[in-house]
């Protein structure tokens, strides 16, 4: 019924992420069917859908938490390259301790709870080898500093912070490498309405002050339309429609995202 | 004179699949606008007017058709675009300009408005005094300039929103009943605003429920009311 | 030739207390352990005639080391004369017949609990090391296969991290004794609990050390001339404990490691923790010739 898009013309830089044709069984579940995703630097993609959609496993394999049974994953950086789901553990672990960042929907998934803050953000620091202590701080600091987070109390656990601030947290820890990407995994579910608007506005200034490419999951269509520069819609592990963030919700074109946007209105 | 759209047979429709029908918006649209003209949907309510001007700034994917944008990259057709080809020229070649707000929470008006501004890489007090000067223009009151437009009346937001809508100029610019709920002050500030623009070589497409705010600006019509679907003909003649 | 020529007689008791395929084992283990210093090897702790977490560890490698010849000193926090280092000393002589020594210097195997001689040791000395707790990811990984995993990837993120909180909290390094050092560029070991003041001396040193955990039942090596540094910020410095200028209220050695002995007005009294040291300065001091070797610390200071 509508017109099938083209390849990109004006936009002459090549996508930083590229995932294709990913698949994940569990057991007998299909978590992941054949999901490809292209994101070009500088864009919010935001995936939606609900619980059991996939979208989740999928941020994961992203994140190389998780290895899908088939497909390949390719970040357009320097010095990375091939498919990324065939790196060993280590290659892996460094991939993600100095190019991506992620903020989870559970702060206890990213963060040492009972750590200060600020050391909590110099971690990812020191495991990118910063060995000055006021270098740590200095950079911390400015971490947390624009990820809005009070610095007075930049000192204080994880733990004695409330939900909003421990996702701040996440957020320096995610950004304090100026990373290539940023992964986000429902990062203000679970968090009060008026807190949740702050952290989304937050994530916002970043993503516009420092162009940084994301990828955010979440079922709240609220945050996705907020953030996301272009939207996937995911249901049963597979890719429903995918297109601009406005015409996903003033135009879907599956049935399945018309209703779920008019569930949402 | 310079080309900027030359839109050729554009349809678009619904499916409505809990309905299981499908609605027609418009069929077969196809009109030419140049830098510096300014072109007038008319039409009864429903005749399509919005939905064409969304589905050519691809808020709606076209049915069948093509949109010809001469952007500054060449000519794209906008029907077909890649997503991130459309992103690229909304933020740099294309504004719309709605009837309603969409304020993202606890953002103050003034860095709302400034936002256009940021993303072109102006640095954050030359966007934001810039910002200040518009709302004044378009009669916002200084001590809301910092609030969140959330709280403010319906006029009020429509203010900010045009103010942010207009500061950055460029080539095409759609306006969906921008007057809608403004006092006449902002409506003389908005005309003005839009001669300005329009002298500068912005190309316009508008709908607007009172032509008579506009009328001096008017280069074109078209009447979108199905029965005699495309009069592209006859230039306007002010009044 | 009968089949008795080819064998031994049957000993109530191996030499040196351990069977041969206990000391077997332990020897390859040690010599593993040397080619990757640092590097934790494990090993079948065998049952020796004292509780774990006495010193089983180091007496496994003694009696594997031990032959008649070798000269045995036993010290327990510096202290040869402690109930724990006799009788360590004289269950090394029972089972293998070598002579022991209470001097350093004369020594040609040497073990201790927490502490390291202040006299160098020569390339020719072995120092074996008991270790209560070998893991120095214990305390940000209790999980010991996850720790594991960390020692592989020389994922060491999380052991600065705990520098940095303690910097945050107290101003400095609060960690005392057993601080975690990087041996030969690669490895996190803990050095037993060894205070921070001996530390420096395993840096490049001569001798080779044993580091044994007999409840653990993993050892780890510093070969001779092997890089040991304290995890350290480059610009918070590494610091020894203030006993440079303080001066043995018996002995009158000073510049040393020193115990402390509270005194009952309050005050502190302070006593040379090498007590072999002590003893041959107070000799010195009544007119003996004594023979002192080269020390690591000079007036309080590391040599350089």
């Amino acid at each position: 019924m509508t017109l099938t898009l083209d390849a990109p013309q004006l936009v002459d830089t090549r996508p930083l992420l590229l995932a294709r044709h990913v698949s994940k069984t569990y057991g007998n579940v299909q978590a992941l069917n054949d999901v490809s995703a292209t994101v070009y630097p500088g864009e919010v993609l935001g995936i939606v859908g609900e619980s059991g959609s996939g979208k989740s496993t999928f941020l994961r394999c992203l994140n190389l938490e998780e290895t899908p049974d088939s497909g390949s994953y390719t970040l357009d950086l320097p010095d990375v390259g091939g498919n990324l789901f065939d790196l060993d553990r280590y290659a892996r672990r460094m991939l993600c301790a100095t190019r991506i960042g992620i903020v989870y929907q559970n702060p206890h998934l990213g963060l040492l709870m009972k750590h200060s803050s600020s050391g909590n953000v110099a971690e990812r620091l020191l495991v990118a080898g910063e060995r000055r202590f006021h270098t740590l701080r200095d950079k911390a600091r400015d971490a947390l500093d624009a990820s809005e987070f009070p610095l007075d109390r930049m000192d204080a656990p994880p733990i004695e912070l409330s939900g909003g601030m421990q996702q701040r947290v996440q957020l320096a820890k995610a950004i304090a490498l100026e990373p290539a990407l940023l992964l986000l995994d429902e990062p203000t579910t679970g968090l009060d309405v008026s807190v949740q608007a702050l952290v989304l506005d937050t994530l916002k200034r970043l993503q516009q002050e420092r162009r940084i490419t994301m990828v955010i999951v979440s079922h709240d269509l609220g945050v996705i339309r907020t953030l996301a520069d272009r939207v996937m819609v995911m249901r049963g592990g597979r890719v429903v429609e995918e297109g601009l963030a406005d015409q996903i919700f003033q135009d879907p074109q599956a049935a399945y995202t018309q209703q779920l946007v008019h569930a949402k209105l | 004179m310079t080309r900027v759209l030359d839109v050729r047979g554009l349809s678009k429709g619904f499916t409505m699949h809990h309905l299981e029908r499908h609605m027609a918006a418009f069929q077969n649209i196809s009109f030419t606008l140049d830098a510096g003209r300014f072109l007038l949907l008319k039409g009864q309510n429903g005749a399509g007017k919005s939905s064409l001007l969304r589905t050519l700034y691809r808020s709606y994917l076209a049915g069948s058709g093509e949109i010809l944008f001469h952007s500054a990259h060449g000519v794209i057709d906008l029907a077909r675009a890649a997503d991130v080809d459309v992103t690229l020229l909304r933020q740099t070649e294309i504004g719309f300009v709605t009837q309603f707000l969409t304020a993202r929470p606890r953002v103050s008006a003034e860095a709302l408005v400034a936002e256009p501004l940021r993303r072109a890489g102006r640095p954050l007090d030359d966007a934001l005094a810039e910002a200040r000067h518009w709302l004044k223009t378009f009669g916002v009151k200084p001590d809301l300039w910092a609030a969140y437009p959330t709280t403010f009346s319906g006029g009020e937001q429509q203010k900010v929103n045009l103010a942010r809508a207009l500061i950055l100029p460029q080539r095409l610019l759609l306006l969906d009943e921008p007057t809608a709920s403004l006092d006449a002050g902002a409506r003389a500030a908005l005309v003005q605003r839009l001669a300005e623009l329009k002298a500068g070589g912005t190309a316009m497409i508008g709908v607007f429920h009172h032509p008579g705010d506009v009328a001096q600006l008017i280069d074109t019509e078209i009447d979108l009311t199905p029965d005699d679907k495309l009069h592209e003909d006859q230039p306007h003649v002010a009044l | 030739m009968s089949l008795k020529s080819l064998t031994r007689d049957w000993e109530p008791m191996s030499y040196g207390f351990l069977d041969a395929s206990a000391k077997r084992e332990i020897r390859r283990k040690m010599l593993k352990a040397i080619a990757v210093p640092g590097c934790q090897m494990p090993y079948a702790s065998r049952e020796v005639p004292m509780a774990r977490g006495w010193g089983t560890g180091g007496l496994q490698i003694s009696c594997t080391l031990l032959n008649p010849k070798t000269k045995v000193k036993v010290i327990d926090q510096g202290a040869d004369d402690s109930v724990n280092a006799a009788s360590i000393r004289r269950f090394l002589a029972r089972v293998s017949g070598a002579p022991t020594t209470l001097d350093t210097l004369e020594a040609d195997l040497i073990q201790s609990r927490h502490r390291i001689p202040e006299e160098k040791l020569r390339d020719n000395q072995v120092l074996v090391l008991q270790v209560p707790n070998p893991e120095p990811l214990r305390p940000v990984q209790p999980n010991m296969s996850i720790a594991r995993q960390m020692h592989a990837d020389a994922d060491y993120g999380r052991m600065w991290l705990q520098l940095y909180e303690q910097i945050l909290r107290a101003g400095r390094v609060m960690q005392g004794a057993s601080y975690p050092s990087l041996v030969n560029g690669r490895f996190v070991m803990t050095p037993s609990p060894i205070p921070r003041w001996d530390v420096p001396k395993l840096h490049m040193a001569k001798h080779l050390t044993i580091l044994s955990a007999g409840r653990e039942k993993r050892l780890h090596a510093v070969p001779p001339f092997t890089r040991v540094e304290p995890l350290v910020f480059d610009d918070v410095p590494y610091r020894v404990e203030e006993h440079g200028a303080l001066t043995c209220t018996r002995s009158g050695a000073r510049g040393f490691f020193m115990n402390e002995i509270p005194q009952d007005d309050g005050s502190s009294a302070f006593e040379i923790s090498d007590s072999e040291y002590g003893v041959k300065t107070l000799r010195q001091r009544d007119g003996e010739a004594v023979t002192f070797g080269d020390t690591w610390y000079k007036h309080g200071e590391m040599a350089q």
